[in-house]
């Protein structure tokens, strides 16, 4: 397993790495490196990759633990169960056609707004905020499904990404008919 | 005579100053060659990212793309340093 937390600083995912002392490798990504290489739209987002190194589960939702399962609706046992056979070669894998068909990938909106992100991003650790805000907001225009970029940049602007101004923009979200979470379809 | 003012081009995550109106034209190219670009033209400075096109190749190839970021301790981790293991990449945040 390999972690990565799509966080404005490594010091905001520090006491979840420490509290939960893992023995894998647990990375930080303040520029949405990993975003950007994988079209990650959401936390949590989960893919499984084989020996190979070939995308065997392409980006899907799954929780570890049901502490969300009140606000998602989705419950963890499913994933880890299939998981688990994967790993125990127990079941064997999708047909590449099928990882091709249930895989999501960026349009040329989803690219442009992670560059107004990288100027954003860029911008605010010069400490120039306002401007960086401006940038932060172009992106959310651009690709308004992106939850990384549109809750993930809150930190940066002020605001609290489990406050008010979230609820209000998800439930804007959901109210015009999206999803919170789009889990695959198997 | 003026000071020439200077402009930041950030291009694979690397920030490069450059005289203004090179800067600007940098971007232009960049642009013109297809890549998407944010530009603030009051803060000097651009952002050159990677087009929907390359990147959905890389991932329709299901080749999964290498990367490398680094741990608490600053430490870089590469995906491909795992090669002959099942890797469950999971990505999360604080928020």
């Amino acid at each position: 397993m390999i972690t990565v937390a799509i966080d404005k600083s490594a010091e905001d995912a520090r006491p979840w790495i420490e509290a939960a002392k893992p023995t894998h490798p647990s990375l930080t990504d303040t520029t949405h490196v990993l975003a950007d290489l994988y079209n990650l739209v959401n936390v949590p987002t989960i893919l499984w990759i084989d020996e190979r190194g070939r995308i065997v589960r392409p980006n899907d939702v799954a929780f570890g633990t049901d502490t969300f399962k009140h606000i998602t609706g989705l419950q963890a046992a499913a994933h880890l169960s299939a998981l688990r056979a994967w790993v125990r070669g127990e079941t064997t894998a999708l047909p590449e056609a099928r990882i091709r068909a249930l895989q999501s990938l960026p349009t040329e909106d989803d690219q442009r707004a992670r560059a107004e992100f990288g100027l954003g991003e860029w911008l605010f650790n010069q400490g120039r905020t306002e401007a960086a805000a401006r940038h932060f907001a172009r992106a959310g225009e651009l690709a308004p499904h992106d939850f990384t970029i549109r809750r993930g940049t809150m930190p940066m602007r002020g605001i609290d990404p489990m406050g008010p101004q979230f609820r209000e923009m998800l439930g804007a979200w959901v109210k015009a008919g999206n999803p919170y979470y789009r889990p695959l379809a198997e | 005579m003026t000071e020439n003012r200077r402009f930041t081009v950030i291009d694979d995550g690397r920030a490069t100053e450059l005289d203004e109106a090179e800067g600007i034209a940098h971007a232009k190219r960049a642009e013109t060659s297809g890549r998407p670009v944010a530009v603030d033209r009051d803060e000097r400075a651009a952002y050159l990212g990677v087009s929907a096109a390359e990147r959905a190749k890389a991932l329709a190839s299901l080749e999964a793309p290498d990367f490398k970021l680094p741990d608490l301790d600053g430490r870089l981790h590469s995906l491909s340093e795992h090669r002959g293991k099942k890797i469950l990449l999971v990505a999360y945040a604080s928020w």
